[in-house]
């Protein structure tokens, strides 16, 4: 048993007549190795925010005070002129649909083109099982490309408008839901499958008929998921990029002082989307996964 | 079998609810993809795709296209100095000194010959210029009155175009341009030119063993240092390419998500705690972190990075804390989550020794929970890498930066290749760090 737990090769044994000290070496030394582990990590971040702070145009400390500022003078400004609040939000409306329409269709455009991937790369359903690493090494690149390097270069393309980002965020989410789709396929039951085959099924029936209706909730969940993490995606491309409400608030900063109302209404327009979106999406992904 | 399709046969409720079940279900399985269909129509329709082929500048995608595997050498005349200067993008720091010039350049005097391969060859001389084309003939240029005056067999190909006031050819060798002001070629070679060494440097053109012998036994070119150290620092002070700054940027976004990351689960698992249904019996205060969670994350990220950014000024470590911020919400709300379904049997076991509140967390919780936690830490510093290449070009700081400044000065593609296949690999690597550490750290994964 010693010999097992301690490996073949001669060393220092435990004093198998002292269980006790023994273990407590053990424990003794998985410690220090654990606190050294720690203090290495520790200094790695301290020294991380020390540089960062360097590197920064304005230091921490000094910012600190300020970080309400902002904040502090927007909403005044708001508040001043709140008059106005109400048609700014009815003017940004348009813009805000039009990011959600931008998460909507990236999300379904990346969600069908996963559903293809992950079943031609899931092992045991793939139609042409040779090719499943090709599949899976297609979704990895998809996804390790950021969003914002495929959209502006489409936006130098195809000029602005928020086809660019549909496509840059649309591709992300196929490759990252593609991962997501595979991992559950692969737990489906082969039966149904195998059943369909046996009376002629084509692929596509087998998928459609023997699979989809297994995997339907936990994909449905998952892309709801990435609807959330989609809509933040079409909001920060538009201030990068072009397009959506992102944009509206790049202009609206840019103004600055004077066009603070725009400021916080689009603030408070896109906090709302997020929020109802969010809790959307939670209470269909419980009732999904749960089941009631 | 036959039992089932018989109409004619008394119905039994049950039957009748499976049939309505189906019945159902198809009809849902036809209105899905139609619905699917029709938003797709209206997003179409909304996004003005048919005006998107009007708005496409296709010669933008050659331009990058050819960008990516290639670079172009400008050889130009100024037609009122008769200067003559060669340089790699047009760009001063790629402009050849006097006297040096690519072999393809002869310069003779008032007389200037450009090869550009295949029988393509371009002469200046004081009469004006003009282009060899085999297989086509000679392209004559005279200045008359100061007008370019063209000379060419008939009829005139569509791969020139005459103004009043300037021809210009385009082959597959490269192109060349006349204008009142100045004459102009253009070569393109495959490669990143000067991507080791600008044309300033002493290395500049040195072969792989000239280099191999310099770097080694050979004589110091500068007596003060050893000549690897010379060309390390040439290359890292590469004034075309900058690759001190760029590595120094990919850097700073690693760490902006590193700092983000890490930052956010230090300060989330106290929080989470604070969060959790049975380690925090107040409801109040239980509630008030969960919505505090909530407010963090619903007012995003995109607002936390303008507001922060007011407050620190541009920098790596307004991303970073920018990222902490919005991650602190995500985690507090997975690391409660975690904690609410911990088996409460162990720490009823380390409890029955007589441990106080925090050893029960430390050898009770704690080690339950750590494996969620730290696949979920790992994966969140995966797509922060990702992140905060995007946060870099809001807060003005990392590889992030340097593209979208790249991009939007519409010039120098070749370096949004470049930065671009490096980000690509920093998110491949960071990808496979973050697995293998997975993998060391949480058995069974």
């Amino acid at each position: 048993m010693v010999d097992i737990a301690f490996g073949p090769t001669p060393g220092p044994r435990p004093d198998m007549n002292d269980p006790k000290s023994a273990y407590m070496e053990m424990v003794r030394r998985k410690r220090m190795y654990g606190g050294i582990l720690l203090l290495l990590f520790m200094a790695l971040l301290y020294s991380g925010w020390v540089l960062a702070d360097d590197r920064n145009a304005g230091g921490f400390w000094d910012g600190l005070p300020n970080i309400l500022d902002f904040p502090a003078e927007v909403f005044s400004e708001a508040w001043r002129d709140r008059a106005n609040l109400a048609p700014i939000f009815a003017q940004h409306v348009p813009s805000l649909i039009e990011t959600l329409n931008i998460a909507a269709v990236s999300t379904l455009l990346g969600a069908l083109f996963a559903i293809a991937l992950s079943l031609l790369a899931t092992r045991g359903l793939a139609r042409w099982p040779r090719l499943i690493p090709v599949f899976r090494r297609t979704m990895d690149a998809m996804r390790a490309i950021p969003e914002i390097v495929i959209a502006l270069v489409l936006i130098y393309i195809l000029g602005g408008g928020p086809v660019p980002a549909v496509i840059a965020i649309g591709l992300h989410t196929g490759g990252a839901l593609g991962k997501l789709f595979s991992e559950v396929a692969e737990n489906a039951d082969l039966k149904p499958i195998e059943g369909l085959q046996s009376v002629g099924a084509t692929w596509i029936q087998r998928m459609w008929l023997g699979v989809m209706p297994q995997v339907a909730p936990n994909w449905l969940s998952y892309a709801l998921l990435r609807f959330e993490i989609n809509l933040r995606a079409s909001a920060i491309l538009g201030f990068v990029g072009e397009g959506g409400i992102g944009h509206d608030l790049k202009l609206a900063m840019q103004w600055g002082q004077g066009r603070y109302d725009s400021v916080v209404a689009i603030f408070a327009l896109l906090f709302v989307a997020i929020v109802v979106v969010d809790q959307i999406s939670d209470y269909f992904r419980h009732r999904l996964v749960k089941g009631h | 079998m036959t039992m089932f399709a018989n109409a004619s046969l008394p119905t039994t409720p049950l039957h009748a609810a499976v049939l309505q079940s189906f019945a159902r279900k198809r009809r849902i399985a036809f209105a899905v993809p139609l619905m699917i269909l029709a938003y797709l129509i209206y997003a179409s329709i909304s996004f003005d795709l048919a005006g998107l082929a009007a708005r496409a500048r296709i010669d933008n995608a050659a331009i990058l296209l050819s960008d990516f595997w290639s670079h172009k050498t400008h050889v130009t005349r100024d037609n009122r100095t008769g200067q003559v200067v060669v340089a790699i993008e047009g760009e001063n720091k790629g402009t050849y000194p006097k006297g040096m010039q690519p072999d393809w350049v002869s310069i003779n005097g008032d007389v200037t010959t450009i090869d550009l391969g295949a029988g393509h060859i371009v002469t200046y001389d004081l009469a004006g210029a003009r282009m060899v084309v085999p297989s086509y003939g000679t392209i004559n240029i005279r200045e008359v009155g100061g007008k370019p005056v063209l000379d060419a067999p008939l009829p005139i190909p569509d791969w020139i175009s005459v103004a009043p006031n300037k021809v210009s050819v385009t082959t597959d060798a490269g192109r060349f341009s006349y204008s009142r002001s100045k004459v102009e070629t253009f070569k393109y070679q495959a490669g990143w030119e000067l991507w080791f060494f600008t044309l300033d440097s002493p290395f500049y053109g040195k072969s792989l063993a000239d280099m191999a012998y310099l770097a080694t036994i050979g004589p110091r070119l500068d007596e003060t240092r050893l000549n690897a150290a010379y060309m390390l620092s040439e290359w890292w002070n590469n004034r075309m390419w900058q690759h001190g700054v760029v590595v120094w940027a990919i850097f700073e976004t690693i760490l902006m998500a590193f700092l983000g990351t890490m930052s956010a689960a230090i300060v989330s698992l106290p929080l989470g705690f604070l969060a959790a249904r049975n380690f925090m019996p107040l409801g109040f205060l239980r509630g008030a972190v969960r919505r505090m969670f909530d407010f963090i994350r619903g007012v995003d990220g995109l607002i936390w990075t303008v507001i922060l950014s007011r407050a620190f000024g541009p920098g790596p470590m307004t991303g970073a804390i920018a990222i902490a911020l919005t991650d602190t919400g995500s985690f507090g709300k997975m690391f409660s989550e975690a904690l609410e379904n911990i088996d409460e049997k162990q720490v009823e076991g380390v409890q029955s020794t007589g441990a106080n509140a925090l050893q029960r967390a430390r050898f009770g919780v704690i080690p339950q929970v750590m494996p969620v936690l730290l696949a979920q830490v790992l994966y969140y510093l995966e797509s922060n890498t990702r992140s905060a290449t995007v946060i870099g070009a809001i807060v003005g700081g990392g590889i992030g930066l340097l593209l979208t400044q790249a991009i939007v000065t519409q010039k120098d593609w070749e370096e949004v290749a470049y930065y671009m296949v490096l980000i690509v690999l920093m998110v491949m690597l960071m990808d496979s760090l973050s697995g293998w550490l997975r993998r060391k750290l949480i058995k069974g994964a």
